[in-house]
């Protein structure tokens, strides 16, 4: 796959603190890369250093095969996590403000306007001012603003953050959309439910540093224990629970369940395979729950940020 | 990709669209003008009451000298008693009671003149009576002491040393007048314009800080860049205020003026004592002010005048932009405007003490060099003739330093506007330079 950014080695010091030390990540061309860490891990620093907003101390940047140079503000559109809109200005004049300092004609800039504006419905808000906009309707005009010049790149802080849940799924469509159309999404946020939906890659920052890195999926394969979770009916329930432990690692384990079941999570050792596992359980009674345990993204930041700091 | 002119347009526009600006544009030059013609109605009216003044001149000596006018009434009482005169004066509502006793001696006559009055008398009435009293009684002395007082003014000469530049451009009393006018209007002009427009720098930086549309910003434009727009938009904004404040004051001047008929050169009673001492020679003196403002360095002042005007106000702007940058809100500036204000009003003391006293001593002379001072300083000192490579010297000094302000400013414009929460101390701001 190709890269549209490459950020190699790049380090950041403020003084003596530490912003980012010596972090590389590469962005596929088409997809939506999750940044990840916990507050003050060096997130917003690396973001700023990709809209050249600071300049890195070490490392280098590449943009679509090109080092990052002043020209490249026009193939980035960037909502950052502490946003707003000049308050006394109208919401037309201020988005054509905008779109021309990313380099649009006035004329164009007009025209994209008006389709945004017939999409998201708000186009009677042209003469309005800010100060007169809910939060979540400048949302809405700042959204559209970093979208407007079809970036190549998209950098979203924590896009969602003061949306309503119909909203907050509006503009995730629209972000689908726009990557769907070709362009390439970095995505930050802490709302995991988010990154498991939308996310193909993601990295973990704490500390400064980089500490995971890869394919939401590998990291998923990489970080699930062969652990499944089993429902069985069987005539003795105590028998059963007894051969099961002599065999296996268990764990008591609750889901919905219509029937009155043994509820277990197994660990399996790598000796045994899925299938032998599934023909000792059907050997044992009737099985009505059979589910391989996969972490979740939040199961794998909490637990990489908690074996980090240790 | 130019974004400069796109960013001075907001800017601009942003300012002169604003309400209170708006407001403040036409308001300040009405009430101004208001001020100025409630002023000038009210003293009109002061002068149309006419005093009445009883005189009891019981050594009869100073009775040639009371001559009424169109505001003063004197009223020589007859021969009698200090107390019946003061009745008198109290029933008839007169202004007051001037009594002058009768003496042997004319020391004693004068020690013994007294003004009886309801409330105490103005200042320069008191002034005039006084000093009416004190000519005659001069003259009658010099007449005791056997000279003639005609003789005496025939003798009397006047000396006013003709003044001449070497290289023989004739300069005059008058002149030096003008040249201090000149420079002291000019410095004290631009002293304002830094005031005012440098805090309006300082409020939209701070403003572009609290609406949190600064990142946003920056993700686009360089803050070098924004930074200078700003000052720039804003300096036009402000021009185009005081263009404004200028017209209408001339235009709103001539209309009260000639709506209310009052007439602002003439008037008051002092002003008119003034002129009676030019003598007749009003139209001489007019001819003599041209003359001097034609000898004044027009061209190198307006030149001069408008580089450091533009180069001082600059080197300001760009340092109220970066307390703007550094701080989260209005209400933290304090520690910072101190260290912008000191040389400001250094440079307008300097200009107001030092430069009238010695335009051209050591102390003029090196606060015309430094930048912070320059611009004040250096347009007081100008009218009195400062040698062209002194100006440039200055000039270029001034800008450097802009040049090297900007730097600086930007610096703490870069990472200032992008810290929020608390307020910085020195030592922070010291150390953002070095990010």
């Amino acid at each position: 796959m190709e890269k549209l950014l490459v950020v190699n080695n790049v380090s950041k010091n403020y003084g003596d603190y530490t912003a980012l030390n010596d972090v590389s990540i590469e962005v596929e061309k088409g997809s939506i890369f999750g940044l990840l860490g916990p507050n003050g891990a060096g997130k917003t620093t690396l973001i700023r250093i990709i809209n050249q907003i600071t300049m890195p101390d070490t490392g280098s940047v590449i943009l679509d095969g090109e080092p990052l140079k002043p020209d490249h503000v026009r193939y980035i559109g960037y909502l950052p996590e502490e946003r707003g809109l000049y308050k006394t200005m109208k919401v037309g004049e201020q988005a054509l403000y905008l779109a021309q300092l990313k380099g649009l004609s006035k004329q164009e800039a007009k025209q994209r306007l008006k389709y945004w504006f017939d999409r998201l419905d708000i186009g009677d808000w042209w003469d309005k001012k800010i100060q007169e906009l809910s939060k979540g309707m400048a949302q809405k005009i700042q959204f559209v603003v970093t979208v407007l010049h079809n970036p190549k790149l998209l950098i979203f802080d924590e896009p969602f953050s003061g949306f309503d849940p119909i909203n907050a799924n509006l503009i995730k469509d629209e972000i689908l959309k726009l990557r769907d159309d070709g362009a390439t999404v970095i995505f930050s946020t802490h709302r995991m439910e988010s990154v498991e939906e939308m996310c193909d890659h993601i990295a973990l920052i704490n500390k400064s540093n980089k500490i995971l890195d890869g394919k939401l999926v590998d990291i998923k394969r990489q970080y699930k224990n062969n652990i499944f979770e089993i429902g069985l009916i069987t005539p003795n329930h105590a028998a059963t629970t007894a051969s099961l432990k002599e065999k296996f690692e268990i764990f008591p384990t609750t889901f919905k369940s219509i029937n009155e079941e043994l509820k277990y999570k197994v660990k399996l050792p790598d000796s045994v395979s899925t299938n032998e596992f599934v023909n000792y359980l059907t050997s044992q009674g009737q099985l009505t729950h059979f589910v391989e345990v996969i972490p979740s993204a939040s199961d794998i930041f909490i637990e990489t940020i908690q074996n980090n700091q240790l | 990709m130019n974004h400069l002119p796109l960013i001075i347009k907001r800017e601009y526009l942003t300012k002169v669209r604003n309400k209170s600006f708006v407001i403040m544009t036409f308001l300040s030059p009405i009430i101004f003008v208001g001020i100025f013609a409630l002023v000038a109605y009210l003293s009109n009216l002061n002068n149309d009451t006419v005093r009445k003044i009883s005189v009891l001149d019981e050594s009869g000596l100073f009775l040639t000298e009371f001559k009424s006018t169109a505001q003063t009434h004197y009223i020589l009482l007859p021969n009698i008693s200090l107390d019946e005169a003061k009745k008198d004066a109290q029933t008839d509502e007169t202004y007051g009671l001037l009594y002058i006793p009768d003496s042997e001696s004319l020391e004693s006559i004068s020690k013994g003149i007294t003004f009886f009055s309801e409330e105490s008398p103005s200042l320069p009435f008191m002034n005039s009576i006084n000093k009416m009293l004190e000519s005659k009684v001069n003259t009658l002395k010099l007449k005791e002491a056997g000279m003639d007082s005609d003789v005496i003014k025939d003798l009397r000469i006047n000396i006013n040393a003709n003044q001449e530049t070497f290289k023989g451009e004739e300069t005059s009393k008058l002149g030096s007048g003008l040249k201090l006018i000149f420079g002291g209007a000019a410095g004290y002009l631009l002293f304002m314009f830094i005031i005012i427009y440098g805090n309006m720098i300082m409020r939209s930086v701070i403003e572009e800080k609290t609406s949190r549309v600064i990142e946003v910003i920056i993700s686009s434009v360089k803050p070098r860049l924004l930074l200078l727009g700003k000052i720039f938009g804003t300096t036009l904004a402000g021009i185009t205020q005081f263009l404004i404040w200028v017209i209408l004051i001339l235009v709103l001047m001539t209309v009260v003026t000639s709506v209310f008929g009052i007439d602002p050169s003439a008037g008051s009673p002092s002003q008119q004592a003034i002129e009676s001492t030019i003598d007749g020679g009003t139209q001489q003196v007019l001819n003599d002010i041209l003359i001097e403002i034609n000898n004044l360095p027009i061209t190198n002042l307006i030149i001069m005048f408008v580089l450091f005007f533009v180069g001082g106000y600059l080197l300001y702007a760009s340092l109220y932009a970066a307390v703007g940058a550094a701080v989260d809100s209005e209400t933290d500036t304090q520690q910072f405007m101190m260290p912008i204000l000191m040389p400001l009003i250094l440079a307008v003391y300097v200009g107001f003490f030092t430069v009238i006293d010695n335009p051209h001593g050591t102390v003029s002379q090196v606060f015309s060099y430094i930048p912070f001072t320059s611009p004040v300083v250096m347009l007081m000192r100008i009218p009195f003739g400062v040698p062209i490579w002194q100006q440039v010297v200055s000039v270029l000094i001034l800008f450097g330093t802009f040049i090297g302000m900007v730097w600086f400013a930007a610096k703490i414009y870069r990472v200032g506007i992008l810290m929020y929460g608390k307020k910085p101390s020195y030592k922070e701001i010291f150390k953002w330079l070095k990010y």
